[in-house]
């Protein structure tokens, strides 16, 4: 496990040094201007995890709309239209499943990905089969996050 | 411990069937033996005693052969004719001729002088007056004698006749040959040990016995003992031997007979059949108990074998039920961390996003601050493969989609179980639907359902119970239904049956995760579970399990 660590974080490092590269190129070039940004509906009931997402989405260029919720979430929805949806699986009030199911009645064109918290294979593949665009499993770093939220975007966002 | 428990049982199964198999054979073989030994001892009293009658009867008619004789002889001479010597040794030599036994013959006068004789004493002139039997004689008219001495100082008797010839009387005497008389009596005497002698009232022998005594001797025999008929009795004598005795009285009332016989003797035959019966019976035995030894010790090996077998198999139960808790547990765990240490990461993050602003890039303690957060990155990154890992366990509780043949897998589960219900005299009755399709499920998975509930049903129901497993097609499930015929589950417990542990089984028998754990699997393999329970007739499961069409390959 210990030469395991030692050989990842070197590699992400690496990675995230890139990435970091791209979205700051992308800002300077205004590809991504202030109507352009990226619209971001963020649901999980951790605030601290919302709050700090949020926070970090917005130096890149993404507006995140945070919802504790899915009730919340669905409430957010009646204002706007977001370009992505990023749900947290495991909620206390409503769970991800559900409110994918609901999102995808009511604005299927909007991908969703879904975040996981246990790791469970078998909720992971339901939301699949619900229509998630991907899932990740939580914790994960920012960029791989941001990663998926670019492979949902239509091509040319 | 669990070794001594087998070895008393082993104990009480030998004693209780050795016990129960030797009691009537040994109750057989006294009673056998008793029988025998009583239809024996009846048979040779009856022989002893024919042989008493018949040789009284021999002697009686000895004795009353001479007596005829004599009065035949008193009774047709006349007493000049018979003092003539002549006449009389000749009258003496025809009837030694005729029926022998004959000493002398004598005739005495009604004074008691001896007038005349013919024999191989010299009696002649003597006088019997003073003699006891003169006057017996003289009274009865004719007169048998016990056995004496007399003038001639040898044991004899004599047999006397009296003739009364007007006023004149006279007496025609006789002494029989002791030795002819003696050897008449002991023709009775049969065997080793058989005796025959003739003994008078006051137990005095008339003749001489084959053992132990002598003529004129006093017998241990009480002559009082014999009655009227023939009597057997059985006598110890002086010298300790049992001794077998049928005595019968003479006609003339005085003479006893007596046969007897040593019992050990006469018994020789029952101590044979006694002998061989006492072998059949040893043999019996040791056959009995080799065969009960064995077979004993075979049925407990087996139990005992059928009950280890059935702990491994309980152990099993219970260890996979401990695991998947564990599973359930790790899962939950995961979450409640995996949520943290998100935060926290992202936190981190968001510092890193911060120091990247112009003001602070330039601070002297930059690399100090960015070399912190890498750390608590790699620490983040080390707690989440800790988790990662105990969540490799928790997947392995996931459903795996295979084909699965529903009832193949409940035979499979029902013959796990065979041993364990048939030690508790539970049949296990299968009524499988033959329509049931294949499809896709965890077969594993549903065996541990089944295995789950089937093993309660049987600890449920105790002993000597049914329980019967169904299958059948629902419309959009398959379903099983498991029925006992227990005592049922009380109502205040039937809310509780899924709950994690609770259980009615003893500490240390059940977890209470059983049913948890069954409820979890069915509701993750998309199924359902429910019961039906009637306190006093007993509880019916049932699992109804997606119908879905097993994936194309």
């Amino acid at each position: 496990m210990e030469s395991k660590q030692s050989q990842t974080v070197p590699w992400k490092q690496v990675q995230k040094g890139i990435l970091k590269k791209q979205v700051t190129a992308m800002t300077e070039e205004g590809n991504i201007q202030a109507s352009t940004r990226i619209k971001l509906l963020l649901v999980d009931d951790e605030e601290g995890f919302v709050n700090v997402i949020a926070n970090r989405m917005s130096k890149r260029g993404i507006d995140a709309t945070k919802a504790l919720s899915g009730t919340d979430a669905l409430k957010a929805l009646r204002g706007q239209d977001f370009d992505v949806a990023v749900v947290d699986l495991k909620m206390q009030e409503m769970d991800g499943i559900e409110l994918l199911r609901i999102l995808k009645k009511m604005v299927p064109e909007m991908p969703v990905i879904m975040l996981t918290g246990h790791g469970s294979e078998r909720a992971e593949e339901e939301g699949m089969e619900y229509g998630a665009f991907d899932y990740l499993t939580k914790p994960c770093e920012l960029d791989e996050l941001m990663q998926k939220i670019r492979e949902a975007l239509p091509r040319g966002r | 411990m669990e070794d001594s428990r087998y070895k008393k049982l082993q104990r009480v199964y030998i004693v209780l069937i050795l016990l129960v198999s030797f009691t009537p054979l040994f109750l057989l073989g006294g009673i056998m033996y008793y029988q025998v030994a009583k239809t024996y001892r009846i048979k040779i009293e009856e022989q002893i005693r024919y042989r008493a009658i018949s040789q009284t009867d021999s002697i009686d008619l000895f004795l009353k052969e001479r007596t005829a004789i004599l009065a035949a002889i008193a009774d047709t001479v006349n007493f000049d004719q018979i003092l003539d010597e002549k006449n009389l040794l000749k009258i003496f030599e025809i009837i030694n001729l005729r029926a022998g036994a004959f000493v002398d013959l004598g005739v005495i006068d009604q004074a008691g002088q001896h007038r005349a004789y013919v024999g191989p004493y010299e009696l002649r002139g003597l006088n019997y007056f003073q003699q006891p039997w003169f006057s017996e004689v003289m009274t009865k008219g004719v007169y048998i004698s016990d056995v004496f001495t007399g003038f001639r100082a040898s044991p004899h008797f004599i047999i006397a006749i009296r003739r009364q010839e007007d006023k004149n009387c006279w007496i025609l005497r006789t002494t029989i040959d002791p030795d002819i008389f003696g050897g008449i009596v002991r023709s009775a005497q049969i065997g080793k040990t058989g005796d025959a002698f003739i003994v008078n009232k006051e137990g005095t022998y008339q003749t001489t016995p084959r053992f132990y005594g002598n003529i004129l001797g006093k017998t241990d025999i009480d002559p009082s003992k014999f009655g009227g008929l023939t009597t057997v009795n059985e006598e110890i004598n002086s010298q300790g031997e049992k001794r077998l005795t049928a005595g019968r009285w003479l006609k003339n009332k005085t003479w006893l007979l007596i046969i007897s016989q040593d019992v050990s003797e006469e018994m020789g035959g029952l101590l044979q059949t006694r002998n061989q019966e006492i072998a059949i019976i040893l043999v019996g035995s040791i056959l009995i108990i080799l065969t009960t030894v064995i077979t004993t010790r075979l049925t407990v090996a087996k139990l005992e074998e059928a009950d280890t077998r059935m702990n491994e198999l309980n152990a099993k139960l219970l260890q996979s039920d401990k695991l998947a808790a564990l599973g359930k547990m790790a899962a939950g765990v995961a979450h409640e961390i995996n949520n943290p240490l998100a935060v926290i990461l992202q936190k981190t993050g968001w510092m890193e996003d911060l120091l990247e602003d112009e003001a602070l890039k330039n601070s002297k303690e930059i690399v100090e601050y960015r070399a912190s957060l890498k750390k608590i990155e790699e620490h983040v990154e080390r707690a989440r493969k800790v988790v990662h890992n105990m969540l490799g366990y928790a997947r392995k509780m996931e459903p795996r989609l295979e084909d699965v043949d529903i009832n193949e897998t409940l035979r499979q589960t029902i013959s796990m179980l065979e041993n364990y219900a048939r030690l508790n005299s539970i049949e296990v009755k299968t009524i499988l639907s033959p329509d049931i399709p294949i499809i896709a499920s965890d077969q594993s998975q549903l065996q541990q359902v089944f295995l789950n509930i089937i093993s309660n049903a049987i600890d449920a129901t105790g002993r000597d119970g049914l329980i019967e497993v169904k299958s059948a097609v629902g419309e959009t499930t398959i379903d099983v239904m498991i029925a006992d015929n227990g005592p049922g589950i009380q109502e205040e417990q039937q809310k509780r049956i899924f709950d994690p542990f609770f259980t009615t089984k003893q500490t240390g028998k059940g977890t209470g995760l059983g049913l948890w754990i069954t409820y979890n699997i069915v509701e993750k393999l998309g199924g359902s579970i429910s019961f039906n329970s009637e306190v006093g007739r007993g509880t019916t499961f049932t699992v109804k399990i997606p119908n879905a069409p097993p994936t194309e390959k």
